[in-house]
């Protein structure tokens, strides 16, 4: 097939990723959107494998075999409280990917004879370094979430420092090879590979567990930039498209999660969360309760929020949330779920988990829509939730929190907050929300607390 | 004026992408992110056409091994959104219930 046929069939898988992306935006036309985006992604590869300068077909057939085997057996494998993990690896697939080709495009022949344009070196650096950032940033990444290493927050003194010198050392090498294009390019090469991967990891050590949101989009769009940078190297027009739309969608969801913790990108990546120095000392007296006596309450209540956070899915407590959920609706209770954008570990988590224990998404509600009419509620139910419905957010200056939009449970006439001890949330700041007057403490395990008040309503 | 082509195509493809996703609600970040992680996969695209070319030994198996990292992010990222998506359900579906 001629270049220009294939140029012209790429316009075509362009529009399916935009159409694709644009259903993605409601839920009852996304499952749609994302098969439009897969037709996409078909028709690009048919029409390049149909391409005359692609001379051996034997590397490609392995390859793609193989890499379609372990992503169909991920794919199905992976449980939905997993899902973040997943989201990670496959991210760091891709940035690897766009790396690599990065690194095989210095082995094509330039225009002029046999060295490479600056613009080709340029670019090609460029996706070795933002594919390896990628790469590295999301393997540490996958790291903190699945525990394998400490998913708190990594920092020693002079880290900034240090990584300014490996971006420093990276561009100094990116500017010997422009310098001279042939001499002595592997060296280089190699140490602009191990630099950017270094860089990544440098990039995610510092940033905590309940920054994950922030992190996790803006590596997104990083490995949409790699696909980009790729495309300019090698000349490619449906990569730059597709890995701009995707780089320019993970920046946006990078700042819709960093404007619902009320901090810059800046701070999020480079200062890593020091708890309270000066925060009001939090005083009183915390008021247990049975799950007995909150069955009683949760009878007589007449609509009921639930406010699950990170300690739901820890505790897989999202299909007895659902199942408590539902016989209070057959009890005539008006029940809704509200959720906080970062609670969880990455955007949009508690709506996965919530929506695969059967929830329907109409009863799910963003925190402003909750906020407005929170007055009216006679029961807020805090699972495992804690700094997403912290009052100190907006009542204590002082607090390292102050000014995140929280979901206003404290102004329930009820609260139940289920917790398996008084330790403070990952932030570190006390909670005042535990000894407001309104405030009922639901100790042990949140599944279990549940599971008893379901017992007894059906009992 | 190559560059200058493709700098226009970069620079409209992001707005057209910021435009796209400005108006996702809260609800499908997750799928949105995945689906769009599954997009970034094109490098597969280019991934084929390195190590189908006419290229020196290991510049081809650098792309080869490309093509196998790009399928899984291609391949997994779709599958994975499309099992989320299918659990988003409406109220009264009676099949929605297992």
């Amino acid at each position: 097939m001629s270049e220009e046929l294939i140029g012209a069939v790429y316009i075509v898988s362009a529009i399916l990723f935009v159409f694709g992306l644009k259903l993605l935006g409601s839920p009852a036309t996304a499952v749609r959107g994302n098969q439009l985006s897969t037709l996409g992604m078909l028709v690009a590869v048919v029409v390049t494998l149909g391409s005359t300068d692609i001379i051996d077909y034997r590397w490609i057939a392995i390859a793609a075999a193989l890499g379609a085997v372990v992503g169909i057996v991920a794919a199905q494998r992976v449980a939905m409280t997993g899902m973040p993990e997943m989201v990670a690896l496959f991210n760091g697939s891709g940035g690897l990917a766009s790396l690599l080709v990065g690194w095989a495009a210095l082995g094509m022949e330039g225009a002029e004879g046999d060295s490479q344009s600056a613009f080709t070196i340029i670019t090609v650096l460029l996706s070795i370094l933002i594919g390896g950032v990628t790469f590295s940033g999301s393997l540490v990444a996958w790291a903190k979430l699945s525990e394998t290493m400490p998913s708190g927050a990594i920092s020693f003194p002079g880290q900034q420092f240090v990584s300014l010198i490996l971006l420093v050392a990276t561009i100094g090498c990116g500017a010997a090879m422009l310098a001279q294009p042939d001499a002595g390019t592997a060296m280089l090469v190699y140490a602009v590979i191990a630099l950017s991967v270094l860089l990544g990891v440098m990039a995610v050590i510092p940033i905590g567990g309940a920054d994950m949101p922030v992190v996790i989009s803006l590596l997104n769009s990083y490995s949409g930039l790699a696909a980009c940078a790729a495309g300019l190297a090698i000349n490619n027009t449906i990569l730059i498209v597709a890995g701009a739309l995707v780089g320019a969608a993970g920046i946006i969801l990078t700042n819709i999660m960093c404007k619902a913790m009320n901090r810059s990108l800046s701070n999020v990546l480079f200062s890593g969360f020091t708890a309270s120095k000066s925060a009001a000392k939090v005083e009183g007296e915390v008021k247990p309760i049975s799950p007995d006596d909150a069955y009683l309450i949760l009878e007589a209540a007449s609509s009921v929020v639930m406010v699950p956070g990170y300690g739901m899915a820890v505790a897989q407590a999202q299909h007895v949330v659902r199942e408590l959920g539902e016989l209070l609706e057959e009890h005539g209770t008006e029940v809704s779920y509200a959720i906080h954008p970062v609670a969880g570990r990455m955007p949009g988590h508690m709506n996965v988990l919530l929506a695969e224990a059967n929830v329907p998404y109409d009863q799910l509600i963003e925190m402003d829509d909750i906020n407005r009419r929170i007055e009216n509620v006679d029961v807020a139910i805090v699972i495992g939730a804690n700094d997403v419905v912290n009052p100190a957010a907006r009542e204590d200056e002082n607090s390292p929190i102050y000014g995140m939009p929280i979901i206003n449970v404290d102004q329930a006439r009820t609260v139940f907050v289920l917790k398996r001890s008084m330790a403070s949330g990952f932030s570190g700041v006390d909670n005042p929300l535990f000894f407001k007057e309104n405030t009922r403490m639901l100790f042990g395990d949140a599944k279990q607390s549940i599971s008893h008040m379901i017992a007894e309503f059906k009992g | 004026m190559e560059m200058v082509f493709l700098g226009f195509v970069l620079m409209l493809s992001i707005f057209l992408g910021f435009e796209l996703i400005s108006k996702v609600p809260a609800t499908l970040h997750t799928p949105l992110m995945s689906g769009a992680n599954a997009i970034s996969g094109i490098t597969v695209v280019g991934a084929i056409t390195l190590a189908g070319g006419e290229l020196a030994g290991w510049a081809t198996l650098l792309a080869a091994m490309a093509v196998f990292f790009a399928t899984v992010n291609v391949v997994g990222g779709y599958m994975v959104t499309d099992r989320m998506l299918s659990m988003f359900k409406k109220k009264d579906k009676p099949e929605a219930r297992s």
